[in-house]
């Protein structure tokens, strides 16, 4: 809620000049110490707090990342480019991309949109909710592996899933679900769905209730309400949502190996990088695969917060807005 | 205001009554609203007044069609419309929280149930630049919600209520989280456009002062139920019983021994306390709760008649509070009661006082009342 402020000024107060030395000391006045102007700028002893974590973060982000950018840029022959000439003029290894953007941005798009409908049923109160969310957000305990086993028992040929179908006539013979895209999709899906469930729900927890009520006394269906309030509301979040689902998926790599064709179908970038720094020895070429990686990824946020910034992301009203 | 402004927002079609039969509204075992019976005229400004939880705001959302009812229905002119949902009632709603959408300009929310009515582009930009100007927020136009004050907020949603040429406007606790300067510039503000649109009004509020200067029929609602229904006159001047007369202002309720009592007439007395006042409620038994406001009383000149004889309370003066013209007195008297007074006469805590009040302005209930003591 905004503060009530007197009906003749609409415009927002003038920020107070600025305190310190912002322009020319008046002559004669004596200049605070130096102490006090740096507080005013927010610079004091405080600051020291945040030490252990800018020492941590230079340490075992900020080194590594460059050090694996400075070997891409050192290859085992040819110039400083040579390895990234390398990927992208390979088919075996450029494809890897699309391979691995076949897999992320579908399941990061169907975890988001799969996730809205049922938070949207999920917020309020109701009886047995805790009980629903728990069984929802399960899988993210479960671990990959864990979900790779039951995925190869569940979706195999010989599998419940084929069984039923065959029993049921729908099918002639057992669907191929596993060792293949299919079976690192349900993968992404089953591993991924929890998160993004979990942050829409927060999402749509904090927009206030009482809008789409006001929009059902004006006229609005509820079909109206969801596309013309809780939507719009909604998108900043999900495109959040949207980001952060997809970075997951785009690093698969357990799930690519166990329930996925490694070889062919589900050899994504990170598989790439892993055989070029264990199989071939060359940290040089699986530094240019992973520095790839990061790149492509930042594009695809790029292309989503882009979108985001057209949005209305102010306050919506509710809790934890 | 010129006459074409008026012209677009006063409803299309009106109605001759709105009558809520029985209507009934639980959560669980609980019962918000239990059998409410009222019939509201066209054109009418009507209160629902209440402490919180007395289920004034129940009794609006039903209305609104935003909660489901438990039992009864409700009748426009002789079509039942507690069966169809909101979106299909008509109704305009201004909530507590303004509820306007953060996302959506002035001009866009104003325009809000228009475009959902699909009214053609040019009569729609029309009608919302009236609503705007009539609420006095037209270069306020392109701006989203959160730019603006709590009072143009409340203007906002107002003139988005009003757009859509409702019915009847249901206003839920509109002025409460406004200050106190702005409230009565608001509350002047919802009378004058009801005055010059006869937009029938259903208005909630816990504030008896609101109720009074804005409605023309009051209903007091205590645990679900009604207690009173009247114009703010009837209810002001002439409380049904102590609940409704401590919510009136009637601020000093005093349970006492009755003395005598000839017809409508009862003398209460205790040490150092008379009360000559008018029943207003049939009772038995000998005690009785005497009900009077602080303005009812002026102080008493000394040496006035013998003791006993007259009516007059003895206080001891305990806190003064500074109200301009008057002063708000609070005293104890022999027997420990806490008396509220607003005087004329400058006194100070210590001082030793006798106030009486005339009969007419100490209502007699019968001993079963609240005294909220």
């Amino acid at each position: 809620m905004a503060e009530p402020r007197t009906v003749a000024d609409p415009r927002p107060a003038e920020p107070a000049p600025k305190p310190g030395p912002a322009g020319a000391p008046a002559p004669g006045a004596t200049r605070p110490p130096l102490r006090h102007r740096l507080a005013e700028r927010g610079i004091d002893r405080l600051l020291l707090l945040l030490l252990p974590a800018v020492a941590t973060l230079i340490a075992l982000f900020l080194y590594p990342m460059m050090y694996g950018v400075g070997l891409s840029l050192q290859p085992r022959s040819g110039g400083i480019f040579a390895n990234y000439v390398e990927f992208f003029t390979d088919p075996y290894q450029s494809g890897t991309v699309w391979k691995t953007m076949r897999l992320a941005l579908p399941a990061a798009l169907f975890n988001v949109l799969a996730s809205v409908p049922i938070a949207y049923r999920l917020r309020g109160r109701f009886r047995g909710k805790r009980l629903l969310t728990a069984i929802l957000v399960l899988p993210v305990t479960l671990g990959t592996v864990l979900v790779a086993d039951g995925i190869l028992r569940y979706f195999g040929p010989r599998g419940w899933f084929n069984r039923v179908l065959l029993e049921l006539g729908l099918i002639d013979e057992p669907l191929r679900l596993i060792y293949n895209y299919w079976g690192v999709m349900f993968s992404l899906i089953i591993t991924g769905f929890p998160f993004a469930f979990l942050l829409v729900l927060s999402y749509l927890s904090g927009i206030d209730p009482t809008l789409e009520r006001a929009a059902a006394t004006l006229g609005a269906g509820p079909w109206q309400r969801v596309r013309r309030i809780t939507l719009p509301l909604l998108a900043p979040g999900l495109a959040t949502t949207f980001i952060l689902s997809f970075v997951l998926a785009f690093s698969v790599f357990p799930s690519a190996n166990l329930v996925g064709e490694p070889a062919d179908e589900t050899r994504v970038m990170a598989i790439a990088a892993y055989q070029a720094a264990f199989e071939r020895y060359d940290y040089t070429m699986a530094s240019t695969i992973a520095v790839l990686m990061g790149a492509f990824e930042l594009v695809v946020i790029a292309l989503v917060l882009l979108w985001r910034g057209r949005l209305y992301t102010g306050h919506t009203g509710g809790k934890g807005a | 205001m010129s006459g074409g402004v008026v012209e677009s927002v006063r409803p299309q079609d009106g109605f001759e009554t709105l009558r809520m039969e029985g209507v009934t509204r639980r959560f669980g075992s609980s019962v918000a609203l239990s059998d409410l019976n009222l019939t509201i005229r066209g054109g009418e400004f009507i209160a629902l007044l209440g402490p919180s939880g007395c289920g004034k705001s129940t009794a609006l959302n039903c209305l609104a069609g935003l909660l489901p009812l438990s039992g009864g229905s409700i009748w426009l002119d002789d079509r039942r419309i507690d069966t169809l949902p909101p979106e299909r009632r008509g109704f305009g709603m201004v909530f507590q929280n303004y509820a306007l959408f953060p996302h959506l300009s002035v001009r866009r929310n104003v325009g809000f149930g228009l475009a959902i009515r699909k009214v053609p582009k040019d009569e729609m930009r029309r009608r919302v630049d009236e609503a705007l100007k009539l609420v006095e927020l037209t270069e306020h136009a392109d701006k989203l919600p959160g730019r603006l004050s709590g009072g143009q907020q409340q203007r906002v949603a107002i003139a988005r209520a009003i757009v859509i040429r409702p019915r009847l406007v249901l206003m839920d606790e509109p002025l409460s989280n406004l200050d106190a300067k702005l409230r009565l510039q608001m509350r002047t503000e919802i009378r004058r456009l009801h005055q010059s649109l006869g937009l029938t009004t259903v208005y909630v509020t816990h504030d008896q002062e609101e109720a009074l200067a804005l409605a023309d029929r009051i209903v007091v609602l205590r645990a679900g139920r009604v207690d009173q229904v009247g114009t703010p006159e009837e209810v002001y001047t002439d409380p049904v019983n102590t609940y409704v007369a401590g919510f009136m202002g009637y601020r000093n309720l005093l349970r006492l021994p009755v003395a005598s009592r000839s017809g409508d007439r009862a003398v209460l007395a205790e040490p150092g306390l008379r009360l000559t006042g008018t029943v207003r409620e049939e009772f038995t038994g000998d005690t009785a709760i005497a009900a009077i406001r602080p303005d009812g009383f002026r102080v008493v000149p000394e040496g006035g008649g013998s003791e006993g004889e007259r009516d007059g309370i003895r206080i001891t003066v305990e806190v003064v509070e500074f109200h301009g013209r008057e002063v708000a007195v609070e005293g104890v008297t022999e027997t420990g009661r806490v008396i509220h007074c607003r005087l004329a006469e400058r006194v100070a805590p210590g001082d030793k006082i006798e106030v009486c009040a005339p009969p007419e302005r100490v209502l007699v209930y019968g001993p079963g009342g609240e005294t909220g003591e």
